[in-house]
């Protein structure tokens, strides 16, 4: 690094744009151009990239509240897909050079590699508070057109994520086979799965083969799965009429089912439950989901723009298993009229906490022995 | 599960006095811990010795006992107040060790008195390095390889099976790391080992392997009765393994780490505490990572608040001691709400979106001698926290808080020289981050120093990308400047001074100030709120940056703003900490809102429950001006935070804000040595001879003038920073020598030494119209001996009443003369029945909180409802004034000897002493009057 280079570091000129009008400064990093989405925040303080390839973020926008983001570089390992999935990244200071011997990249080579654009030393703080007081909205990040009122225009022109199906664009093509155990046979619809919760059933000796988001349910059955897995994935779960259809016919059989985020959601829909859009969403690595059977907290993974309305939690329908003690919104069910059951956050974690990796075990166990009971999480050791 | 009721009375043990490792951090804590026991409706029962807490104050608990720290006086008090339970974990190691020694004779169980917050057999377990490795070793938890030795035999012995030197000395049982350290070469192993057998209660080390260099990492935790356990914050040190944590500058977040490893260390933190007995609580938990491998190892446990828990819950806002506490007595976390946002739970864990960087303030000056190279023994006085939007933002707000004479990370100054850079980056000094900066100046690449440091390369990315704007500011003219670099590099935490200094043109502070407003580029204020901004928060707790839009609203109300004293330092602690909290609780009863500026973890008044609104800042002009322009208060008090904020008062004025208390000119004239003896001149009051000097001639005139033995001292110091008496012309020449290496420029003051004179120290409080006398304390040490070291007596006792009668006189006539409104001391010789002044203050002292728990008068808040308006009259009629003293209290200094093994055990008139305990007793034949005194001369040295 030569002495200067820090003004390099300025020299290209970005802009962030909202759609009510807001209009920031700041620098270009990645890749240089224009890209629209909507602009939501994460307030991990670590998993930049995790968050980048999650396919729930198809599309989005992502702005951290973390301001230094870059740090560690990139690695293929912590990949969760085979690409980023976020469609720009705001930051408040970038880092441009890296360290960690295990990284492969810097983040800003990353990010070029994948025709991802970004912005940074933008005050992602008073912009968070704008969301939080006015709910989420589309953006518009460019290095190409500063023009501030063009730039509102083609935030507002942009497609709201309220009423739209994403996880055709982010499932896998055909059918693949995850990894190869002697343990159960998990199928698993992906609507846009992480990599890490397949890595979870992989590691629990599962047979795991993941199957595109409209795949028919006699064509999986025909697989003769032992559960089968409703992924997370981005978009309005509303809009998914026939993987709604789909769940519906799967919930109507005797075979265990596990949902995560819109799988959770879908699941929920299948039933009869209602979903709404969140006015901000919950995008973190902190928030406290209380297990309502074992009273115990778990510091949770969340993602999630929609949410199901907890006054459509009809008892003979499903049971609230998990609840969010900040906001009290619903967490988790357990179905009633099948073996089934679904969480709203992410226990596959990656990035956060791993308090709820049990949930995974909870699955298989239902597949092993059905009915049995599952510690929530490890006992206190003894010292004496 | 609610809380317990089956306990009604808690005993709380305090830290005891201020030593290096243990210091005012557990007054923050312990007084959160009693606040929040006694909002939940139990009766709280307090002991500590150390007068200068808030702990230890009425408004704190509900019984306090300023008792030494013994069994004894733990059994007197149970005999007395028969608690139900006792929390020892907010008193540090001292409390820990205590309540563990009492349970080893069973004293707790015999008395059906529940120890809380803590598994009770567990605290050996963390204790002891071999029990602790045995436990690790059984929850697969990875450590640094080592053994126990019992003997320089078995020392030789473990050494060489861990593949030779370096290895690390860590003896069992001591506190901060005592007699502990890393011996490099094969001729320091024996002495090293010895040192630490000789210092460890139970004569045994631990022989280590080496992992000096590694990345070092810490994590706060809670854990309810319910089993959920919560990691409050995680902090980096940007030291290396090898530096002590409390002598490392360190950050919070982790910055390096990627999630993975942050979630593998997180998993582990979480499996240790839960290992270590089943209680609810806080602990701190210490990771060493190796930078190549990546492979992560247990250092350490602590089930109890810690230093850094005090630092993590300014951090983060989230009140650990706080919740800790409530833990303790069965509240499960999720029944608890964060206090921050009032909306959300505090079973969670905070999101920050700043860096915060503390640093450890150092007082190698006052030990001569002293090794400066930072071990795994802790060595640092006080600490500055600084919070900035980006890491190097909030690096050089940390060295702006240091108050030693930095106006950031360098660029301030002349450069060092090319050798001394290379000589300081070789070992770890105070002053890391600075040489650092130097060597990427010189042209050092970040792999070098990297090399060198053993630094994260990420950290010195960062200070490069400082060096970098320090040269493209160095191409600027100030005029010329324009808005959008102006903002880029305040961004960077470039103060004024800093950018005067770079810029091309001969400019000032307040030039640069002046231009940056005119572009428009003035700092914001930010929430500290818990959660990124997720939610909204009420907590009135701000720090600055240069952001787009600022959080903190001015209100309608008439403000007050009081500023703090800073880093702890020998001279300048806690004292002033206690009285800056009284300042702001007895402005909030005035009906002002009352602003606090400090930069101290450690304190009190930095608790953003004291104040109305808390500003974290430097106590720098330029952040102070910053805060004042931004509230517009109707006046500053400066006199409760010492000679940090004191020296603030003629800028403040000049810029139209009034001083609340004494005016900046009365000030001036009572540190202005030759003003105040021409006003002692005038009021016909004795004082020794002087003389002042600028060079060796004129001070060996001076001194042949006054007369020998003289006593010698830069003006403008505090604590009697480099002051030594001389008995001829030599020996004045090497003060000089000595004085003028370490502050250059500074003017010389050279005083009659009064040998063998008796010396005295007032209190007093002036309102405009009168004076009343706080406390008259007599030393048992002969002057000579700086007053914070030596033992002071309340009231004196062996004075005649002529001699008392000529100081209160003395006491008012000053007072009246400098217009004095508030606190004012003044320090008395008496040698052959004349009374002679030596100095007077027109501040609070360090003995403020001292007369306080002696008679039972709250002087601090008095003082301050004077300078705010009321009289002293009104006080006297509701007799508060009356003080309640029986007997005698004694003030004892305590020193931290230990800490500097190599620096001889001397007092003489630089203060050396880092804490202090209050003893009461009836008679002058009692033991803590008659050791001090037998022993009054004995270490009297120059």
């Amino acid at each position: 690094m030569k002495l200067g280079q820090i003004l390099n570091n300025y020299k290209d000129t970005c802009k962030l744009a909202l759609a009510d009008g807001t209009v920031v400064t700041g620098v270009a990093i990645g890749k240089r151009g224009e890209i629209g989405g909507e602009l939501c925040f994460n307030t991990s303080m670590t998993g930049y990239q995790e968050i980048m390839t999650d396919p729930s973020y198809h599309g989005q926008i992502m702005m951290m509240t973390y301001p230094h983001i870059g740090n560690y570089g990139t690695s293929d390992a912590d990949m969760e897909a085979l690409e980023p999935m976020i469609a720009g990244l705001v930051v408040r200071a970038f880092s441009h050079q890296y360290s960690n011997p295990m990284a492969d990249a810097s983040l800003d080579v990353f990010m070029r590699a994948h025709n991802v654009v970004g912005i940074s030393d933008v005050d992602t703080r008073t912009l968070v508070r704008h969301i939080r007081a006015k709910g989420v909205m589309n953006a518009v990040i460019s290095s190409k057109d500063l023009d501030d009122d063009s730039l509102v225009e083609k935030a507002r022109a942009w497609p709201s994520m309220e009423g739209l199906e994403l996880a055709s664009a982010v499932t896998t093509e055909s059918a693949y086979n995850f990894s190869e155990g002697d343990g159960p046979r998990i199928a698993v619809f992906d609507f846009g799965v992480k990599l890490n919760i397949l890595r979870s059933f992989a590691t629990k000796d599962c047979l795991v083969r993941v199957f595109p988001a409209s795949t028919a349910l006699s064509e999986i059955l025909d697989w003769n799965p032992d559960g089968i897995f409703f992924s997370n994935g981005p978009g309005d779960p509303r809009s998914m009429p026939d993987s709604i259809e789909t769940v519906k016919e799967a919930m109507a059989l005797d075979i265990p089912l596990f949902g995560i985020c819109l799988g959770h959601q879908l699941m929920s829909l299948a039933s009869g439950l209602e979903v709404y859009k969140m006015f901000v969403g919950h995008r973190g690595a902190n928030h406290p989901v209380k297990n309502l059977d074992t009273s115990r907290v778990e510091v949770s993974t969340q993602n999630h723009g929609f949410a199901v309305d907890i006054d459509s939690v009809q008892p003979d329908i499903a049971e609230m298993t998990h609840v969010n003690l900040n906001d009290g919104t619903v967490e988790g069910l357990a179905f009633k009229t099948c073996r089934a059951f679904s969480v709203q956050y992410h226990p596959e974690a990656s990035p956060g906490p791993h308090d709820s990796h049990y949930l995974f075990q909870q699955f298989l166990s239902e597949i092993e022995s059905p009915g049995a009971p599952v510690e929530s999480q490890p006992a206190a050791a003894s010292a004496k | 599960m609610p809380k317990r009721t089956d306990i009604k009375k808690i005993l709380l043990i305090g830290s005891g006095p201020i030593i290096i490792g243990q210091a005012c951090e557990f007054d923050y804590s312990g007084s959160q811990a009693a606040r929040s026991l006694r909002a939940e409706g139990y009766e709280v029962v307090l002991v500590n010795s150390n007068p200068a807490t808030i702990m230890t104050d009425p408004v704190t608990a509900d019984k306090i006992y300023l008792m030494d720290l013994t069994p004894e006086s733990i059994k007197q008090i149970v005999a007395e107040e028969k608690p139900d339970a006792v929390l020892p974990t907010m008193g540090g190691q001292t409390a820990l060790n205590l309540a563990d020694q009492l349970h080893q004779e069973g004293f707790w169980e015999e008395q059906g008195i529940e120890v809380i917050g803590v598994d009770i057999d567990a605290i050996r377990i963390t204790e002891d390095r071999q029990l602790f490795r045995e436990l690790m070793e059984s929850i697969g938890i990875d450590q640094a390889r080592s053994n126990v030795a019992k003997s320089l035999l078995e020392a030789k012995e473990i050494t060489q099976e861990l593949g030779g030197l370096p290895i690390v000395i860590r003896p069992s049982f001591t506190l901060g790391g005592s007699g502990g350290g890393i011996v490099w070469q094969p001729e320091e192993f024996d002495r090293k080992v010895m040192r630490g057998l000789e210092v460890s209660p139970v004569h045994e080390i631990l022989v280590e392997e080496c992992v000096f260099g590694w990345k070092e990492f810490e994590l706060e935790l809670l854990r309810d009765s319910n089993d959920n356990v919560i990691i409050i914050c995680s902090i980096e040190n940007v030291d290396p393994m090898g530096v002590h944590t409390g002598d490392s500058v360190t950050v919070a977040p982790a910055q390096t780490l990627t999630d993975k490893q942050f979630q593998v260390m997180r998993d582990a933190a979480i499996k240790m505490m839960r290992s270590i007995g089943t209680f609810a609580g806080g602990c701190n938990v210490q990771f060493a990572v190796d930078p190549t491998t990546g492979r992560m190892i247990a250092i350490e446990i602590n089930p109890r608040v810690s230093r850094s828990s005090a630092l993590a819950s300014k951090a983060t806002g989230y009140p650990i001691a706080k919740v800790a506490a409530r833990l303790a007595v069965g509240y499960t976390l999720d029944e608890l709400s964060n206090d921050v946002t009032g909306t959300t739970s505090a079973c969670f864990e905070p999101a920050i979106d700043y860096v915060v960087t503390k640093m450890p303030r150092f007082n190698f000056e006052k030990f001569e001698g002293v090794d400066e190279e930072l071990t795994t023994q802790m060595k640092a006085i006080g600490e500055v926290m600084a919070i900035g939007r980006s890491f190097p933002e909030s690096l050089q707000k940390a060295w702006q808080s240091l108050e030693n004479g930095y106006a950031g990370l360098g660029a301030d100054r002349d450069e060092s020289p090319r050798a001394e850079v290379r000589d300081r980056l070789k070992k770890p000094y105070w002053d890391r981050t600075l040489q650092i900066r130097n060597a990427l100046k010189l042209g050092a690449s970040v792999e070098e120093v990297a090399d060198i440091s053993k630094t994260d390369p990420w950290f010195l990315y960062q200070i490069q990308e400082l060096v970098q704007l320090e040269a493209e500011i160095r191409q600027h003219f100030l005029e010329r400047i324009e808005p959008d670099f102006m903002r880029l590099i305040k961004r960077y935490g470039f103060s004024d001074i800093q950018i005067a200094y770079l810029v091309v043109d001969d400019t000032s502070e307040d030039e640069v100030r002046t231009r940056r407003l005119e572009l428009g580029i003035k700092p914001t204020f930010q929430l500290v709120d818990t959660c990124a901004g997720e939610f909204p928060a009420q907590t009135p707790y701000f720090y600055s940056s240069y952001e787009s839009a600022n959080e903190s609203e001015v209100s309608e109300k008439e403000k007050v703003i009081i500023l703090g004293s800073g880093p702890n330092r020998i001279g300048q602690g806690i004292e002033f900490d206690y009285s800056c909290v009284h300042g702001l609780l007895a402005t909030k009863e005035m009906g002002y809102e009352a602003i606090m500026i400090n930069c101290n973890p450690e304190t009190v008044s930095t608790d953003f429950d004291v104040a109305d609104k808390l500003y974290f800042e430097p106590v720098f002009w330029e952040k102070v001006q910053d805060v004042i322009e931004h509230e517009q208060p109707v006046g500053v008090i400066v006199q409760l935070g010492g000679q940090t904020a004191l020296k603030l008062s003629r800028q403040i004025e000049a810029i139209g804000i009034p001083i609340i208390g004494t005016s900046a000119e009365n000030m001036d004239l009572a540190e202005d040595r030759g003003r105040f003896s021409d006003i002692l001149k005038e009021l016909e009051i004795p004082y020794p001879p002087y003389g002042m000097a600028t060079t060796i001639q004129e001070a060996v005139d001076a001194a042949e003038r006054v007369g020998y033995p003289v006593l010698v001292r830069p003006s403008y110091v505090l604590g009697g920073q480099g002051m030594r008496i001389a008995i001829n012309k030599e020996e004045v020449e090497s003060c000089l020598i000595e004085i003028w290496k370490q502050m250059p420029d500074n003017s010389v003051l050279l005083d009659l030494f009064l040998e063998d004179g008796i010396e005295l120290e007032v209190d007093a409080i002036r309102d405009g119209d009168e004076v009343w006398i706080a406390g008259i304390m007599q030393h048992i040490e002969p002057a000579g001996v700086h007053s914070g070291d030596s033992t002071a007596v309340l009231p004196p006792y062996s004075l005649s009443e002529v001699v008392l009668n000529s100081v209160e006189q003395y006491v008012t006539e000053i007072a009246d003369r400098l217009d004095v409104i508030g606190l004012v001391n003044v320090q008395f010789v008496v040698k052959d029945g004349i009374v002679y002044v030596i100095e007077a203050n027109p501040r609070a002292s360090r003995t403020v909180p001292f007369v306080a728990k002696a008679t039972g008068v709250p002087v601090a808040n008095i003082a301050t409802r004077v300078m705010l308006g009321e009289k002293i009259a009104e006080f006297r009629e509701r007799g508060d004034l009356e003080s309640t003293l029986v007997g005698y209290a004694l003030k004892e200094p305590v020193f931290s000897w230990d800490k500097f093994p190599e620096v001889p055990k001397e007092l003489g008139p630089e203060m050396k002493s880092t804490g202090e305990a209050i003893a009461f007793i009836d008679e002058l034949t009692d033991e803590h009057f008659q050791r001090p005194y037998e022993m009054r001369n004995l270490y009297l040295s120059r």
